[in-house]
């Protein structure tokens, strides 16, 4: 962004907060029955179970308001062909298009699986830590949200992703990515996407929970988290991750 | 007017001026930026708020209960863990207003082809046909009730099942063997194929039925199986329906 066109937009945003802010004093919606310090929430995938359907990337899209352009997601779902020449190719999949991923002979494959993603509401997150204009922060809940009318739309935090969980929305020209569907999870529903995953391949709970379906996935599976090296901790984990998933 | 401002001496003018500046950035900062924005803790309320409030698109399947029977048939079904809302698309202003907006029904065959469409990315043992030649042209629900997909009838052949592995034996040295040879299979199987199992060979003697020195059957390629392969099972080299040799 040109620095006059930065200093311009900043000015017509600051009216609009204003404004806003007015409105937001008035409308304030407690969450009544909610204490965020009672949650700390997680995400469990079983790759074994998903069958690449996209249901979970459309429903997302749909609860959310994300744009329907392919490359635009909150979730998506990739697909790994490891074929017997050593070659991987990853494709995200496009769940309107019915087959929209390559075709391969299926003698040339040595695996092939789905791979669901998503933010990992890492607890070090290093998209918080490069935001200039402190827009995106850790809930006491542990999901970490972005503030619309704080973002400046500088793009670090998409940079500084590892996992490429974040997109800029092109119509609010600020930083999307997903909350968990933090307005669902609050009032006691599951994420969209869990809620329509056929197969329960994603898990949804409570880490602190002993006895939940989340506890359980960890406890009767070897649990893996993406790009573990780089100490993130993410609390969406996997289990049957291949290596070759990056 | 100009009068006026004469009749004051011009650096009285100026410091009101000044004045009246500092004034309005004061009022400007203390009642026009919303404290969202000055404040850390405001900042994060206002956003968490912001978040909570969007509107729930996908009720959840149990609100459907109160007024669907399908509810029930489903539930004990194969598609039990399917969300109504995966197939009916979000259905929270339905269920609010059932007799306004409608959910989608999804009819055609597209939408069960999206998950049962043969992909060698899906997990094995995930039910997948081929669209093309399982019963092509007609709708899928007129022979399987979307909400208790059954079989309508009892299969007979393996391979309405095990496809993939039918089709691999069809082209392996093993082309000749019916499944049977090696598999014991009770009828019950092809029913409920997940409470009675087929039987699966036990050991290297199995297969020394053909394959060892002194198997009185022709044309089986032998080997000494007292040493061929030495402690392992046959099938941890050889996969039985595709016996690759290499
Ligand atoms: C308050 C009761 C109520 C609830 C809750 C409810 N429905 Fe309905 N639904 C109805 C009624 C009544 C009709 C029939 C409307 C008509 O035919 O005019 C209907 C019709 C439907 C239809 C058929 C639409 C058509 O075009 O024929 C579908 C599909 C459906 N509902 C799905 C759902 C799903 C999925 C949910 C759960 C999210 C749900 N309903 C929750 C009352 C309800
Ligand atoms: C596998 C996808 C799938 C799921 C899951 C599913 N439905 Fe359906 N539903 C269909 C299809 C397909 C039809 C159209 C059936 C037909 O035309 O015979 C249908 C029809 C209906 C109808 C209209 C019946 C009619 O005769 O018009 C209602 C009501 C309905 N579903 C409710 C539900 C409810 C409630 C649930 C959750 C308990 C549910 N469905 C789950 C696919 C599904
Ligand atoms: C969102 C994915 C999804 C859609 C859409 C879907 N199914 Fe299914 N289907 C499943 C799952 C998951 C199972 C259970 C598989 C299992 O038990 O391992 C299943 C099971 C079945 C079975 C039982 C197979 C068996 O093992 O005997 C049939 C038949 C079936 N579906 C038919 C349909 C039909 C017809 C439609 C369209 C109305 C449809 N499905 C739509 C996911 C789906
Ligand atoms: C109605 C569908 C159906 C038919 C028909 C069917 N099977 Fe199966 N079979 C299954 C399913 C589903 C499983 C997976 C069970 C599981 O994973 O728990 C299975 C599992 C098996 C297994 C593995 C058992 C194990 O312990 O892992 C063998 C072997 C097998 N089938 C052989 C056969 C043979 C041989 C035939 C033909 C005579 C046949 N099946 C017909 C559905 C079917
Ligand atoms: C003319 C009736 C008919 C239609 C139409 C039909 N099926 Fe089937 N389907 C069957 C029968 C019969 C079987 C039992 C296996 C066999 O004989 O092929 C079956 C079996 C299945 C199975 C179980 C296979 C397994 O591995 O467990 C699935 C899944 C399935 N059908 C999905 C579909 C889907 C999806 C469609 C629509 C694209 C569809 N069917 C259309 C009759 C039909
Ligand atoms: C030469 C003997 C032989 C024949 C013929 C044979 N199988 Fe098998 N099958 C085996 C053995 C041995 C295993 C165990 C493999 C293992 O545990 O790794 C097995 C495993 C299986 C399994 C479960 C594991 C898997 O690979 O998914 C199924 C299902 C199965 N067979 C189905 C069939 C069907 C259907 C046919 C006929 C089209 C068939 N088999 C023909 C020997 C045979
Ligand atoms: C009923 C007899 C029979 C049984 C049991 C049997 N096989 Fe075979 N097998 C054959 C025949 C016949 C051929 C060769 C067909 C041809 O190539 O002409 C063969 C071929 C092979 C080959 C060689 C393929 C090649 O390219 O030369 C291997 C390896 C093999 N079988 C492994 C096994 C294993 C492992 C088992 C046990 C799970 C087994 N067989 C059980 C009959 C049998
Ligand atoms: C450690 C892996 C291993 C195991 C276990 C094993 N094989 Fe093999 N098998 C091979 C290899 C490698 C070859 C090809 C080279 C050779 O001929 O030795 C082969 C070749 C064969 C052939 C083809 C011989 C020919 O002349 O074409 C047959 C038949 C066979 N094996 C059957 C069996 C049977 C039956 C068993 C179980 C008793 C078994 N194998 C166990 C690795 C194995």
């Amino acid at each position: 962004m040109k620095r006059r066109k930065f200093i311009e937009r900043s000015l017509v945003m600051l009216a609009q907060f204003g404004v806003m802010g007015g409105i937001f004093r008035r409308a304030k919606a407690e969450l009544k029955d909610y204490d965020p310090s009672k949650h700390y929430y997680g995400m469990g995938i079983q790759i074994n179970k998903c069958i690449g359907c996209g249901k979970c990337v459309e429903a997302c899209k749909a609860e959310n308001g994300v744009p329907k352009e392919p490359f635009f997601f909150r979730t998506w779902v990739e697909r790994y062909v490891i074929k017997k020449d050593n070659g991987v190719t990853v494709q995200s999949i496009d769940p309107r298009i019915e087959r929209s991923y390559e075709a391969f002979a299926e003698k040339d494959i040595l695996r092939s699986f789905f791979v669901p993603k998503l933010c990992n509401q890492c607890e070090n997150p290093p998209c918080v830590q490069v935001c200039p204009v402190g827009a995106t922060f850790k809930t006491a809940d542990g999901v970490i949200l972005v503030d619309a009318d704080r973002c400046i739309g500088c793009r670090y935090c998409i940079q500084a992703c590892p996992y490429g969980a974040r997109y800029l929305n092109p119509e609010t020209e600020t930083a999307d990515k997903c909350t968990f569907c933090y307005h669902r999870i609050t009032k006691g529903l599951l994420p969209a996407c869990v809620e329509v995953c056929p197969t329960q391949a994603r898990i949804f709970g409570d880490v602190k929970s002993n006895a939940s379906p989340l506890a359980r996935f960890k406890r009767m599976n070897k649990i893996h988290v993406l790009k573990p090296s780089l100490n993130t901790e993410p609390k969406v984990t996997y289990s049957d991750l291949d290596g070759e998933v990056r | 007017m100009k009068n006026f401002f004469q009749r004051f001496p011009d650096s009285l003018i100026r410091i009101g001026a000044v004045f009246l500046l500092f004034v309005s950035a004061i009022l400007f900062v203390r009642f026009i930026i919303p404290s969202s924005l000055k404040n850390e803790e405001e900042h994060v309320k206002a956003t968490i708020e912001r978040e909570t409030s969007r509107s729930v698109r996908y009720a959840g399947s149990d609100v459907c209960a109160d007024c669907h029977e399908e509810y029930n048939v489903k539930k004990l079904g194969y598609h039990r863990n399917l969300s109504c809302e995966t197939c009916h698309g979000p259905a929270k202003e339905h269920s609010e207003n059932p007799t306004e907006t409608k959910p989608v029904v999804p009819k055609k065959r597209e939408a069960c082809s999206l998950c049962h469409t043969y992909n060698p990315s899906r997990p094995t043992g995930f039910p997948q046909i081929n669209p093309v030649v399982h019963n092509p042209l007609k709708p899928c629900v007129t022979c399987h009730n979307p909400h208790d997909p059954k079989p309508p009838r009892v299969p007979q052949e393996c391979q309405a099942c095990h496809a993939e592995i039918a089709r691999t034996k069809a082209v392996s040295p093993h082309v000749q063997l019916e499944c049977t040879t090696c598999h014991t299979v009770p009828q019950q199987h092809k029913v409920i194929p997940r409470e009675v199992k087929a039987s699966i060979p036990g050991d290297r003697t199995f297969c020394g039925k053909c394959h060892s020195k002194d198997s009185p059957a022709k044309e089986t390629p032998k080997v000494d199986i007292s040493t061929h392969g030495e402690k392992y099972l046959c099938w941890q080299c050889h996969y039985p329906h595709m016996p690759e040799v290499e």
